[in-house]
């Protein structure tokens, strides 16, 4: 305590714990670059990201996104008040190397860094487009790694788990869905196209742990479901419905234990983050349950949904402004970070 | 001058500091799972013993490997970052010719090291500072010749690389004091795009572990 807190800190934040190699500046609550090298086409044949692939794309790709990003923010490395970067969870050998580019740019700049948890930067991205977050709200993050339900009290300070997946990420499920029907990797932005053509309730998949009085997710028995029907049905199958059906069972679980979580914890502001949020047909079943029960809903564009630089800036630009503690240069990259670790 | 140096191609996180004369300070870990953890933390502890601020940094220099992916990839990435904070240059000098250096030999000889997988990263040296073949990988039964060889990859595998080859007292891993050195020399001698100093790019000699799927398998049996 004691410490003259900066309100609107200039924040590098970088971000590398999967495909992405994403580097944001952020001033305050006001993003001022999001810029973001991926290496998603390498992996694409092979059906999922590659860990060494990735983690050599990274090294390429860091210093001239750093430099691409401070060129179009029309900022110098001097004048940044904090690096930030996602310290896990995570890819280990992905994120070692922003891990290494922080700490090196951190030390040799003389700044404080910032170590942090990528679903909490998930949550803190948000402020970017719609302003400070509510205290407290009920953040579900779903993307190809992560399927969360969490509650907010202050990010900057502490995240409580409410519950998450116990076998594939949401996310997961629709790359997995995505082969099966012959569609390219990722397969989210293909279903919700394709889908658009079908109807949601041709086919009855099953709704996993649906009404299990629990705020877990599980998607690998609507997977096989959805694998069956095609392997079952194969020529004769209009893969518009089966693309819908499979989608609208994925968000109608995610909707409906998001509110359930609202509705236990007597939270009325709900935040949908990740990957998975860029959905359209996810977004849409999501306001209108939202509406009916009174609860207000943010979604951040779906630039800032998928996995980037500026959430990283944003919530490091949190902790600078709350006055909490930098990271040590002894941090490891933390494959497996728990939650409630918001900086390591 | 002062150059920083460091490699983390292998188990060893090394870090000195050297003015163009001599050695100013230097730190060593032997830990094959930590360098994103130790490296850093290692730079901080050499600039002050030496008692030397980090903006009279003039030079980096890093080790490019062969090495193992994950550790190589922590010098490369810190080396880049840190001279681009500092406003200094950075070079590469390949892991296993700071040990042929290291070594002081003047004849021919090989230098190994651990490539995990039960083989060898290698090159052959006509003397201290002059690589004649390599980097390559290889089993260490396959390892060409029967000169004189050094480095840890030798040591692990005295059966297949012949014991008796084994040159005895030189160093397993590399120092980062003898590639300060090395490179103190290199950039004094104005060879700095030569054979020695490089872009500090790292040296995989592998493409990465990645299968082309095939056709999703069946879920039911009938
Ligand atoms: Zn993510």
């Amino acid at each position: 305590m004691g410490t003259p807190v900066k309100t609107e800190p200039l924040v590098l934040g970088i971000e590398t714990s999967c495909d992405e190699t994403g580097i944001g500046i952020v001033r305050g609550h006001t993003l001022l670059v999001d810029a973001v090298a991926s290496s998603v086409e390498e992996h694409a044949r092979y059906g999922g990201v590659v860990p060494e692939v990735a983690s050599r794309a990274h090294l390429e790709a860091m210093m001239p996104t750093v430099d691409r990003a401070l060129r179009e923010a029309g900022v110098k490395l001097a004048d940044l008040d904090a690096i930030a970067v996602t310290a896990g969870p995570g890819l280990a050998g992905a994120l070692l190397v922003g891990v290494a580019a922080a700490k090196a740019f951190a030390y040799g700049l003389g700044k404080p860094l910032y170590g942090v948890n990528h679903l909490a930067a998930h949550v803190a991205v948000d402020q970017l487009q719609h302003g400070p977050l509510p205290k407290p709200c009920i953040a579900m993050l779903v993307s190809g790694g992560h399927s969360s339900l969490l509650l907010v009290p202050d990010v900057a300070h502490g995240v409580t788990s409410l519950g998450s997946t116990v076998d594939d990420a949401a996310g997961e499920a629709f790359d997995k869905v995505a082969r099966v029907l012959g569609l390219p990797f990722p397969g989210g932005p293909h279903i919700d196209r394709v889908a658009r053509e079908g109807s949601g309730s041709a086919i009855p998949f099953p709704r996993g742990k649906a009404d299990d009085g629990t705020l877990d997710f599980s998607f690998s028995g609507l997977k096989t479901a959805v694998a069956r029907y095609v392997e079952k049905n194969g020529g004769s199958m209009n893969i518009a419905d089966v693309a819908a059906s499979f989608q609208e069972a994925v968000v109608d679980v995610l909707t409906r234990k998001a509110l359930a979580a609202c509705r236990l914890h007597g939270v009325d502001h709900l935040l949908i983050g990740g990957g998975v949020a860029a959905n359209s047909r996810l977004r849409a079943l999501a306001q209108e349950r939202c509406e009916q029960v009174g609860v207000r809903l943010r979604v951040p564009r779906p630039g800032l949904c998928t996995d980037n630089g500026a959430m990283v800036a944003a919530l490091g630009s949190e902790l600078v402004s709350s006055g909490v503690s930098p990271s040590e240069l002894t941090i490891p990259a933390d494959s497996s970070m728990p939650i409630t670790m918001v900086t390591a | 001058m002062l150059v920083l140096a460091f490699d983390t191609a292998t188990p060893a996180v090394t870090v000195a500091l050297h003015d163009g004369r001599r050695t100013l300070a230097e730190s060593t870990v032997i830990d094959a799972r930590r360098h994103g953890e130790l490296l850093m933390p290692g730079v901080s502890a050499v600039l002050g013993d030496a008692g030397v601020a980090r903006e009279e940094i003039t030079h980096i220099a890093v080790g490019t490997g062969p090495g193992p992916y994950t550790g190589l990839r922590v010098g490369l990435m810190t080396a880049q970052a840190l001279a681009t904070a500092l406003g200094v240059s950075s070079y590469g000098v390949c892991t296993l010719d700071v040990l042929a250096y290291e070594s002081g030999l003047t004849g021919p000889f090989l230098v190994a090291t651990d490539a995990r997988r039960k083989e060898v990263f290698w090159a052959e040296y006509a003397g201290q500072r002059t690589r004649v073949r390599g980097p390559a990988v290889d089993r260490p039964g396959d390892v060409p010749g029967d000169l004189p060889i050094l480095g840890y990859g030798a040591k692990l595998y005295p059966e297949a690389v012949g014991a008796a080859r084994i040159v005895a007292g030189a160093p397993e891993h590399p120092s980062a004091a003898a590639l300060a050195a090395l490179a103190a020399e290199e950039i004094a001698a104005g060879r700095t795009a030569g054979a020695v100093l490089t872009d500090p790019r790292p040296i995989y000699l592998r493409r990465p572990d990645a299968k082309i799927p095939g056709p999703p398998k069946k879920v039911t049996v009938l």
